[in-house]
């Protein structure tokens, strides 16, 4: 496999850029009378790495069976490079994809599976050898090219997968997800690989997960999948700082919700406690909302200090203390709610039962509208 | 103490499944002329005889030629149908299924005398081919149950996967689906294989003195005289059958067949 590195695989993808390689257009798919997928678009540019995430049965899965030409679109049509594919055959569609459970083909060899896909498209058998070992040297599993996958460990069939899904350089590959068998480390160290990959091949993914932390670490955007729509799209950190709707802030990470009416500009919870937020976000006055602040945000401060000017104090009790090594997780009732707080163990030790005040700026706060 | 029991009482139950099958085997290097107990002595007379005679040679030979007939028509007719029957979950399908499977409980008795009516109108009587038809049409269930089960065994990923990776349905079919399906159509073989041989009602209703098999031969010799060769053939059918057994088992065990050359 030749590293051809197109510019487009550093760039910081856009949606607005201009020639999309896969556009989505309203796609809906139902199965008799249930609706699992409901006028979907989204495009995705050249060179993107994009998650697709959500529960099991969010439709995510559905989509990219849709783009690898597996399930078809009851509505709607899909495009590949400005060529309409929805009713193409699987096998004209030239993606490369990595399977759940990785699918090798347990009669052949690790050879033999990468060299699967080069030999249906004709290529010379001498050929064929050479991208081979070139793709067995890129997945460092050169010296057990004659195993059968049966024999080899999960990393290593994960890799053999993905070599397979490479090797006759496709433009898009589709990963679903791929990691999900392996355990925590391995499947760590095979996220910065691929996001290797896909940045020294121009790469673009579009990756299966469901799994947030997997989708923040490795994504350039992240569509958040729920009930066959796309609640959000974009990147990141977008995602994570500023969740448009309560299931995202409650699928992405962990989050406090507070629930209150918008008064003066303030959110005013049901114990007439008066908290500052970053802004309105379009709710007006008197209208009930959400807000969401992330445990990271909030800091426990002892009962009698004042925060610092401008930041929002809630007191409480707090209920129990989770030792987590690097930090602790404290679990606080205040104002009515149950509200979590990540802080790190340097500072005060406190006990369950004790009272405490907890702090957070108006900034990290987020009202979430719908 | 029941542990004990348990055992003693499974024992039991193998001796009395296995003795009758074994209990012929020594006569069969016994130097008597008479086929029963006691021995005289140790020789290897009937199977020289088995061999050497031309009766004897005739039926191997009819055996051979019509077991592998029939194998070869059973495996190719029973995958067909289970490649056909593969997925289907209609009520078409069931009922398919259930023609396939009809031959295994009908009454041999009553298929044998159908057979013998329509197969004189056709002029199959006493042929080989009619013969082979025979004993296909009972080995078919066989196939078509194992290689079902082959089939189901196949994760669809694997299709999907060779689809996706530009192989067409006939590509996938010859590279993927065949090669994974072919412990079961090999079992399916065998199972065939092994039902022609000791196949003799069809035969005794079907065959004529030209088409007599090994099965045939011995039902007829039985009758005629009691002679010790008998003994030698079932000693031959048992080690056969023990041997086919083990290739099936072997064949189920290694799931690394090669299904083409390496990828020089």
């Amino acid at each position: 496999m030749s590293a051809t590195t197109s510019p487009a695989g550093t760039a910081p993808a856009h949606p607005t850029r201009p020639h999309p390689i896969i556009r989505c257009d309203r796609l809906s798919k139902s199965y008799g009378t249930v609706r699992v997928m409901e006028n979907l678009s989204l495009d995705i540019a050249p060179g993107e790495f994009i998650s697709l995430l959500g529960p099991s049965g969010s439709g995510k899965t559905t989509l990219l069976m849709m783009i690898a030409g597996f399930e078809e679109p009851t509505e709607g049509a899909i495009w590949l490079d400005g060529r309409r594919i929805d009713a193409v055959a699987p096998f004209r569609r030239n993606m490369g994809m990595v399977f759940q459970n990785y699918a090798l083909f347990p009669h052949m060899t690790v050879a033999q599976n990468i060299g699967f896909p080069l030999k249906m498209r004709g290529t010379p058998r001498r050929e064929i050898a050479g991208r081979v070992a070139r793709a067995l040297e890129m997945i460092e599993l050169g010296a057990l090219a004659d195993r059968y996958p049966p024999q080899l460990s999960g990393g290593q069939q994960q890799r053999v997968a993905l070599a397979r899904a490479l090797v006759f350089e496709p433009r898009v590959v589709l990963m679903d997800e791929p990691l999900g068998a392996l355990d925590k480390r391995l499947r760590e160290q095979m996220q910065l690989d691929i996001r290797d990959l896909h940045r020294r091949l121009g790469l673009t993914v579009i990756f299966v997960t469901h799994d947030q932390s997997e989708a923040l670490t490795m994504s350039d955007r992240i569509a958040v999948f729920n009930k066959g729509r796309i609640e959000q799209i974009g990147t990141p950190d977008d995602i994570y700082d500023r969740p448009r709707t309560r299931f995202v802030a409650e699928f992405i990470g962990e989050t406090n919700l507070l629930t209150g009416r918008i008064s003066g500009g303030q959110l005013r919870l049901p114990d007439e406690t008066r908290l500052a937020l970053a802004d309105g976000n379009g709710a007006g006055e008197g209208d009930e909302v959400v807000v969401s602040v992330r445990p990271e945000r909030m800091r426990v401060i002892a009962p009698g200090t004042m925060p610092e000017p401008g930041a929002n104090r809630l007191e409480g009790a707090l209920r129990d203390v989770v030792y987590l090594g690097d930090h602790l997780r404290l679990q606080i009732d205040a104002a009515g709610q149950a509200l979590v707080v990540k802080q790190p163990r340097a500072g005060l030790a406190p006990q369950p039962g004790a009272r405490v005040a907890l702090t957070f700026d108006a900034a990290d706060t987020r009202v979430i509208t719908s | 103490m029941l542990r004990l029991w348990k055992l003693a009482f499974g024992l039991l139950a193998v001796l009395f499944l296995l003795v009758p099958m074994f209990a012929i085997l020594p006569l069969a290097f016994n130097d008597s002329s008479i086929l029963t107990y006691p021995m005289t002595g140790v020789s290897m007379r009937w199977f020289s005889e088995l061999v050497e005679e031309n009766i004897w040679r005739r039926a191997i030979l009819n055996s051979l030629i019509i077991g592998l007939s029939t194998a070869v028509f059973a495996s190719v007719l029973g995958t067909l149908a289970a490649l056909g029957l593969r997925g289907s979950t209609g009520r078409l399908a069931r009922f398919g299924n259930l023609i396939f499977l009809m031959p295994m409980v009908a009454p041999i008795v009553v298929l044998g005398v159908g057979m013998q009516l329509m197969f004189t109108r056709l002029g199959l009587n006493n042929t080989y081919l009619g013969v082979i038809i025979a004993h296909t049409v009972i080995s078919v269930p066989f196939v078509v149950i194992s290689v079902s089960a082959a089939l189901a065994g196949i994760d669809p990923a694997l299709e999907r996967a060779s689809a996706n990776l530009g192989a067409s349905p006939r590509a996938t079919f010859v590279h993927v689906t065949l090669p994974l399906a072919r412990p079961g159509i090999l079992a399916g073989a065998i199972f065939a294989l092994a039902t022609s041989l000791d196949e003799v009602v069809l035969t005794l209703f079907l065959g004529g003195a030209g088409q007599r098999t090994l099965a045939r031969e011995m039902f007829a010799q039985l009758r005629e005289n009691l002679t010790p060769v008998i003994a030698a053939v079932s000693f031959v059918f048992i080690v056969g059958t023990v041997c086919l057994g083990a290739v099936n088992v072997f064949l189920r065990n290694s799931r690394r067949f090669r299904a083409e050359g390496p990828a020089e």
